[in-house]
């Protein structure tokens, strides 16, 4: 049961994920970008981690797509024009560029394959706490200036993107 | 029950189409997605080691991630903005003022 | 594979509370005629069965004869897929909802089950995620009609909504901090019990100023008045759903009361105290359930044919300096009183 649902979220990712960037409709992109959050949220849960589920589907799917999706709608952005796969691909460099990145996925599928199989542990004791507890008791105490520092992070962030999208007067 | 390089390989999947989407579009805004599915592919592989492992950190580095990569999305598409003021168009062959 | 009763009641389960959301959205078609008659010194449907009950159904079997159009320049997967996605999103959020103690059905089953679809440990985050799912449903509708009152009306819905569901989370994080966890069923059984004999221990009396937020943002979330702007019949034609018509119209419409009823539903979990009540026996407590959920639309409702109705940036400016100021207060209040009471 568990192996079928992880085939299945895995397909809806890599599929979605081939998509978004084959296809040439910037909407499109960004709906099937959307789907693909959600089979990695499902992969997520089948993970152990409700809480980092939930928290991708919040802040991916919910908050960042939105912001996508609005710049989207106001650019206006026309459907690629088709002039055909050599246009769209752009110079050699980067079809090179784009051969190594899927020789880079290669090497590494094979590499793992060899690896051999590493089971993950049936920890009773690791699902017994609430895992959104134990996540709240860390994050607080061993990484609170990590935290503390990202949220200066996204202050500056906001105010950033507020300046740099502002219409010159 | 699925072996953790399962999850790995999956993630390497889509480290790679991220990494191609980046380099073969010539759509600022696809670019920027392919960005996001490289960061997902790797917030995989963190909740899967960390799983692995049996601790927690997997999930706070995670979080981390997510916080960071939507401050970069703000900016990014802020900037993308800007730049579709000046040019009309998102094509990032038509920024070429700062090349030699 | 041989009967298994356990399985045959969640399904069951599941059968019933789809139908009974079904059944809410019609009754709530009916009570806001009714409601909005009885405050405007007339009588509303009356006509069709007794007192009008019969009309919700009487709307739909109109709305299904209607042709289905769709506009020549609008995106057809698109355009299709806007009120699926926003009738799924309103659907699912209320599967997390608990409305009764567990049960056997009479000794019918071996074990009890919980009286909702699912209990997860993230529960309350669950109902936040899939709210936010809920814009999109109203972004695509906006985008693929290809008309100009449609894409404006989706934009300023889905920036209200967004606004909005800041305050509405940090409602939620007050409550979360009181209870100490985020399973909507334990947060309920914390409120068993009463002080002094006769105040039940809800935390309505708790976080006044937290269930006020809740209920402004909620009202907010799900578009209706006095925020209704995105929809405002005046000035927009109507908005978002300006092109539609026939079934993909009645979905919208059906998405927009379930999302209503799932926000007085959390409400009632989170501040009325879900389905405890003292005088029934535990196995008719969700009668409690319904009272105060249908306690809750009544308001809902009144507020609607009462209030005007606010301008897009008296609306935004309520959103970001009103109410998100008061919703940290709330929180930073409630912490130095969970700390005070430990």
């Amino acid at each position: 049961m568990e192996v079928f649902a992880f085939y299945a979220f895995a397909l809806i990712a890599v599929v979605a994920s081939v998509l978004v960037v084959g296809q040439r409709n910037p909407m499109y992109s960004v709906m099937l970008l959307i789907t693909s959050f959600g089979a990695l949220a499902g992969l997520y849960v089948l993970l152990d981690a409700p809480f980092t589920a939930v928290t991708q589907i919040i802040i991916y799917a919910g908050a960042i797509m939105v912001l996508f999706l609005f710049v989207v709608m106001l650019l206006n952005v026309p459907r690629e024009e088709p002039a055909g796969l050599a246009a769209a691909i752009g110079p050699r460099s980067l079809k090179v560029g784009a051969v190594l990145s899927v020789l880079l996925g290669v090497e590494i599928v094979w590499a793992l394959s060899r690896v051999g199989l590493a089971w993950f542990a049936q920890d009773p004791a690791a699902t017994s706490v609430s895992s959104v507890a134990l996540i709240g008791t860390a994050l607080f105490t061993r990484h609170v200036f990590a935290f503390e520092a990202t949220s200066i992070l996204i202050l500056v962030a906001m105010i950033g993107a507020v300046v740099v999208a502002r219409k010159e007067r | 029950m699925v072996p953790l390089n399962h999850f790995l390989i999956l993630s390497a999947v889509l480290f790679a189409i991220g990494t191609a989407g980046v380099f073969l579009r010539r759509n600022l805004i696809t670019m920027l997605l392919s960005v996001e599915i490289m960061l997902n592919a790797v917030n995989l592989t963190f909740v899967a080691v960390g799983r692995y492992l049996g601790t927690v950190d997997g999930q706070i580095i995670v979080f981390f991630v997510m916080t960071v990569a939507a401050a970069e999305a703000a900016v990014g598409l802020a900037l993308v903005i800007a730049l579709f003021r000046h040019r009309e168009t998102l094509n990032p062959d038509a920024f070429t003022a700062l090349k030699w | 594979m041989s009967f298994n009763p356990q399985i045959a009641a969640h399904l069951g389960l599941i059968f019933v509370i789809f139908n009974m959301l079904v059944l809410s959205a019609a009754f709530m078609v009916w009570m806001e005629r009714k409601v909005c008659a009885y405050i405007q010194d007339r009588k509303g449907p009356n006509r069709v069965g007794f007192e009008g009950l019969l009309q919700p159904f009487a709307d739909v079997i109109k709305l299904m004869f209607k042709e289905q159009l769709r506009p020549k320049a609008a995106d057809a997967l698109l355009f299709a897929i806007a009120p699926v996605v926003s009738a799924c999103a309103a659907f699912a959020a209320f599967s997390v909802i608990p409305f009764g103690t567990d049960t056997t059905l009479f000794g019918l089953l071996d074990e009890p089950i919980p009286l909702q679809v699912t209990d997860v440990n993230v529960a309350v985050l669950v109902i936040f995620a899939i709210a936010s799912m809920g814009v999109y449903g109203i972004v695509l509708a906006g985008w693929s009609s290809n008309s100009k009152y449609s894409l404006l009306g989706a934009l300023r819905s889905a920036a209200q909504m967004i606004s909005y569901e800041l305050s509405y989370g940090l409602a939620l994080a007050a409550v979360i901090m009181l209870a100490g966890s985020l399973s909507l069923r334990e947060i309920v059984l914390n409120q068993s019990g009463a002080w002094w004999g006769f105040i039940p221990k809800w935390y309505v009396f708790l976080q006044p100023v937290g269930f006020f937020v809740y209920m402004v943002a909620g009202v907010a979330e799900t578009n209706r008045a006095p925020f209704d702007f995105p929809e405002a019949e005046q000035e927009l034609v109507a908005g978002y759903h300006t092109e539609y018509s026939s079934m993909s119209f009645a979905l919208f419409f059906l998405a927009e009361y379930v999302n209503m009823v799932t926000v007085a539903a959390v409400a009632t979990s989170l501040y009325l105290g879900g389905w405890l009540g003292p005088i029934l026996p535990d196995w008719l407590a969700w009668v409690w359930f319904l009272l105060k959920v249908f306690l809750i639309l009544f308001f809902y409702v009144w507020m609607r044919w009462t209030l005007p109705r606010y301008r897009y940036d008296q609306l935004m400016e309520f959103g970001w300096k009103w109410l998100l100021p008061i919703a940290v207060l709330n929180l930073l209040g409630t912490a130095a009183l969970v700390l005070w009471m430990e």
